[in-house]
């Protein structure tokens, strides 16, 4: 038993409703009591769709249990056979009916409806939202897709977009024109905008695109084995490894490599000057593996930051974010233990946070900024405009957003040079923002998404300074004089400072002799 | 007495057949509740032992709902615990150890069972009873369910409201009491009127804070100010306190004849109810009449959700002009909402449970002007061009009373005037 207050991911079958809402004539039936049902809202007002996700639920009531809820599951697949006749079926189980074992698979299977019935095993209480949907995807492709003849041009899969996923709606169209100025076209994208027969005729591509290792690494896997189609390992997230992913295609079809590099800005951007303020950030990046991998090496090499902390919340992941921390000199944090998360961001004091929509309220209460780079998402991720994180574009998307919560860079200067001034001073936030970043704890509120909201107080008091060492009063006054975006690092080096030296109290001398051992 | 509202001539709904369909119910579990319930006891702590979809399920809830620090969490139940119960209550006694010591300002906590615990047949009135005694005096631990096989939505309120009464002290004070969790506004009001008339001591369920002296006993009367609360309902019966029927206290007439049935068991002169009510039902009179211009002769339709339906589609079509086609609900208490039902005039279908499928067929035939239904459901039939109001906005929203009756006029208008104003389409 764990104590959870906020989840990274749902449960299992709400990754296979992310597969099958992403799809066409596609139906889920799921076995599983009406408060399930809460999983519609996901769709609908998240990602605003403007249809039910293809899900019937058989919502089952205490009633019911021991006398009829398989017969229940029969009737609900049965009537959605009917009203929606729909080209495959997916049946499984919610937590709640995988402990009264109907086995809604077996039952479907016996029914003899005349379209394939895929059955999901999800273990509800081990797996969680990425699994799911890796598991049903790969369930699906399995069940539908066959060895058959290449397309005479060179054609790929785009595998992994599904519905509710960040910015996949738009990466599918970036990596559709990277491929396509190589002369390269797109086969089936799935499971987001394929239908089962689509699935079928996946095996005519000459290899795929792994757009999302969360959600399509397995059937990746058994397309390389069953199909003989290679896959791609590059996430083209960031203008390196869209360089690299080019690269890969090339050695994988032959094809030249070629990329237009005419609508690319974000080297040219973080070269020109007013970028200068951006070197050496110090950033803790925190979300799925695979933005957290493709975010970190973003933000050291292609934005000059310094990547002081990182970490993903899907153990799947764990291995490769390891080994880049450890490439980086860090420790990974793996958990999705939401309090953990908060606990090493407040320790390490970053001046930005490029993480979830968790860290994006974590960051509100501590006044740190925050960019938003990987699911879980909110209705704010689903933007109408184009707003893709891979390719050229993503490039470009990916310096506008992450440069967006920070301080501009001449803006900066004036508030040193004004600190004292009432406008600039304390906790004046960035002047495009209209608003402080420091909002009071209690005032946190977001409506249109499942945001996580600030749990402030869950976490244990806080001790006079995270090192034992105490502020002296003209010191810590003096600290508040300090534009705040800056604050945090000068609040923790001066601590490490006197910590090292062994001194107790800090006193405005000691703050400046920690600036100047500092100085750069 | 202020006149009193006229019942409809034809005759009201509250012999009308209820259809009951049985399908796929679109609605929330009682979980929900946990959302506004831990606002409002400002001492509590809602611990769910379940599974991560509740989990997942509470923070979604949550997410379109304002608030700011949660006083809940879910225990999410693990393989391990599932292999052995005994094991189980052990694991519980831990996380709930932890979250004490970590949390000295919790008074109450809510041990809130969930489908898969009751699946696996968890005794948290067992676990209860044991950690009341371990932590006693400080924390006072309860148990509900909140499951979706139990409880649909709203009820969830109930049945934790429900679980409080056995425990409060007895007391044979002659006492009126508020039962229902109101935002703390709507809550003064109601008290300020009441008291205006001479009435008191007056007290509320559930109190703010649990060291809040709450008794109940024969002296008791009770007023219910959400139309979902029958399991408390009876649990306060059998405590020995009396219900007074009433409409619900939603626009003028139900906010008119909820106080008129106090006001009546407490012998209030029937100048002095005039007197303290006549201006604030002016205002709200008013305030309904501005918003009610958007409202008059546009139809609206019902999806269950909440159980507040009935008594909405009664203010709806009495003081704001709208035809009801179909008025659902998860559950029609007819000892609770009977008031109503007898002021909602006959013509609409009223149906209780539902068929999610073959209500959208209905609806989408019917074309009405305004659905009221849930999140699941409101864009894709605002894709199909049917204006619509998200049901839950109705729970924690301030609506009841005079002063609110605009604003729940507002909220049904405002849909409506915005399906007018968009310009979108290509001519
Ligand atoms: S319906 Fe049951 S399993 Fe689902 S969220 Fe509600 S209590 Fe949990």
């Amino acid at each position: 038993m764990k104590l959870t207050v906020w989840t990274y991911e749902g449960p299992p079958h709400v990754g296979a409703m992310r597969v099958a809402t992403g799809m066409t004539g596609l139906h889920y039936v799921l076995h599983a009591p009406q408060g399930d049902t809460y999983a519609d809202l996901l769709f609908t007002m998240i990602e605003r769709r403007n249809h039910r996700p293809p899900v019937t639920y058989t919502t089952f009531q205490a009633r019911d249990l021991g006398a009829d809820t398989a017969n229940l599951f029969k009737t609900a697949a049965q009537d959605a056979y009917d009203r929606f006749k729909p080209e495959a079926i997916i049946v499984g189980a919610s937590c709640t009916a995988e402990l009264i074992q109907d086995d809604p698979g077996g039952m479907a299977e016996t029914m003899g409806l005349p379209v394939p019935v895929i059955p999901l095993e999800l273990p509800s209480y081990q797996r969680k939202e990425n699994f799911g949907a890796d598991e049903t995807f790969f369930q699906i492709v399995k069940a539908l897709a066959r060895p058959m003849e290449r397309t005479k041009q060179i054609t790929a899969n785009l595998i992994g977009p599904t519905a509710l996923g960040f910015r996949h709606r738009d990466d599918i169209q970036e990596v559709t024109a990277l491929l396509s100025d190589m002369g390269i076209s797109v086969n089936v994208v799935a499971p987001m905008t394929s239908s089962p027969s689509d699935i079928a005729r996946m095996g005519a591509a000459h290899f795929n695109v792994l757009m999302y290792p969360e959600t399509a690494e397995t059937a990746a896997r058994w397309m390389e084995r069953e199909l003989d189609q290679p896959y791609t390992r590059v996430v083209p997230i960031g203008v390196g490894a869209t360089r690299d992913f080019i690269a890969e295609v090339a050695k994988i079809t032959g094809v030249v490599p070629y990329m237009d590099e005419s609508r690319l800005r974000l080297p040219w951007y973080s070269k020109s000057v007013d970028s200068t303020y951006l070197t050496g950030k110090r950033v803790f990046v925190f979300g799925d593996g695979t933005h957290v991998l493709a975010a970190a090496r973003v933000a050291r090499d292609e934005m000059g930051f310094e990547v002081v902390g990182m970490g993903c919340y899907n153990r799947e992941m764990a291995r490769p974010v390891r080994a880049m921390a450890k490439d980086f000199g860090l420790t990974a944090t793996i958990t999705d233990d939401y309090l953990e998360v908060e606990r090493t961001i407040e320790a390490l004091q970053p001046e930005m946070i490029l993480g979830t929509q968790m860290e994006r309220h974590i960051g509100k209460r501590l006044g740190i900024p925050c960019a938003v780079i990987s699911a879980p998402v909110h209705v704010q991720d689903f933007p109408a405009r184009y707003s893709p994180q891979m390719g050229i574009e993503g490039a470009n998307v990916l310096f506008d957003t992450w440069v967006h919560p920070l301080v501009m860079g001449l803006e900066e200067h004036l508030l040193h040079m004004f600190r004292d001034d009432f406008e600039f001073h304390d906790a004046a936030g960035a002047s495009h923002h209209g608003g402080h970043t420091k909002p009071a704890p209690q005032e946190v509120a977001d409506a249109g998404g499942p945001a996580p909201q600030t749990p402030g107080s869950i976490s244990e008091e806080k001790k006079n300074t995270s090192f034992g060492v105490i502020w002296l009063d003209d010191a810590e006054r003096e600290l508040k004089k300090i534009p705040f975006f800056v604050r945090g690092k000068a609040r923790r080096n001066t601590e490490t400072f006197a910590t090292e030296r062994g001194v107790a109290e800090i006193s405005v001398d000691t703050l400046y002799e920690a600036k100047a051992h500092y100085a750069r | 007495m202020t006149e009193l509202p006229r019942l409809p001539a034809s005759g009201g709904c509250r012999d009308t057949p209820i259809l009951k369909q049985r399908g796929q119910r679109e609605v929330f579990c009682g979980l929900t509740g946990i959302i506004w319930l831990h606002r409002k006891m400002q001492d509590a702590f809602f611990l769910v032992i379940g599974s991560r979809t509740c989990a997942h399920l509470l923070q979604s809830a949550a997410g379109v709902m304002i608030f700011a620090e949660p006083r809940f969490g879910t225990a999410i139940l693990e393989e391990t615990d599932l292999a052995g119960l005994a094991d189980a209550q052990d694991e519980l006694d831990k996380v709930v150890d932890e979250l004490l010591a970590r949390r000295p300002d919790i008074k109450q906590l809510f041990l809130v069972g969930s489908c898969p615990s009751e699946v696996i047949k968890l005794d948290l009135s067992k676990a209860a009873e044991r950690m009341t005694q371990r932590h006693a005096p400080s924390v006072r631990v309860l148990n509900f369910s909140g499951s979706g096989i139990e409880t649909t939505f709203t009820q969830g309120e109930d049945a934790c409201l429900a679980s409080m009464v056995p425990v409060l002290p007895k007391t044979d004070e002659r006492q009126l009491l508020l039962v229902g969790a109101l935002p703390d506004v709507v809550e003064e009001q109601a008290i300020g009127l009441l008291e205006a008339m001479g009435i008191g001591p007056i007290k509320v369920l559930p109190a703010p804070r649990a060291s809040d002296d709450l008794g109940v006993g024969t002296g008791t009367v009770y007023a219910l100010t959400q139309p979902f609360l029958g399991d408390t309902h009876d649990a306060l019966t059998r405590r020995g306190a009396r219900h007074l029927p009433a409409p619900f206290p939603f626009g003028d007439e139900g906010t008119t004849g909820w106080l008129a049935a106090i006001a009546t068991e407490f012998n209030v002169d029937p100048a002095l109810f005039e007197k303290v009510t006549a201006a604030p039902r002016a205002r709200a009179r008013k305030a309904i009449s501005q918003a009610a211009e958007t409202l008059n002769g546009k139809s609206v339709f019902f999806f269950p959700d909440s159980q507040l339906e009935i008594p909405l589609a009664r203010f709806l079509t009495r003081e704001c002009g709208m035809d009801a086609i179909e008025v659902s609900a998860p559950f029609i208490h007819k000892g609770i909402i009977g008031p109503d039902l007898d002021m909602l005039a006959e013509g609409p279908t009223i149906s209780e449970g539902q068929d999610v499928d073959l209500q959208l067929d209905r609806a989408r035939a019917a074309r009405p002007d305004l659905t009221v239904c849930g999140l699941g459901l409101a864009n894709p039939l605002e894709a199909d061009g049917l204006a619509t109001k998200w049901a839950i906005e109705l729970v924690f929203t301030p609506v009841h009373f005079y002063e609110q009756a605009g604003d729940l006029a507002g909220l049904f208008s405002r849909p409506l005037r915005r399906a007018d104003l968009l310009k979108l389409e290509a001519p």
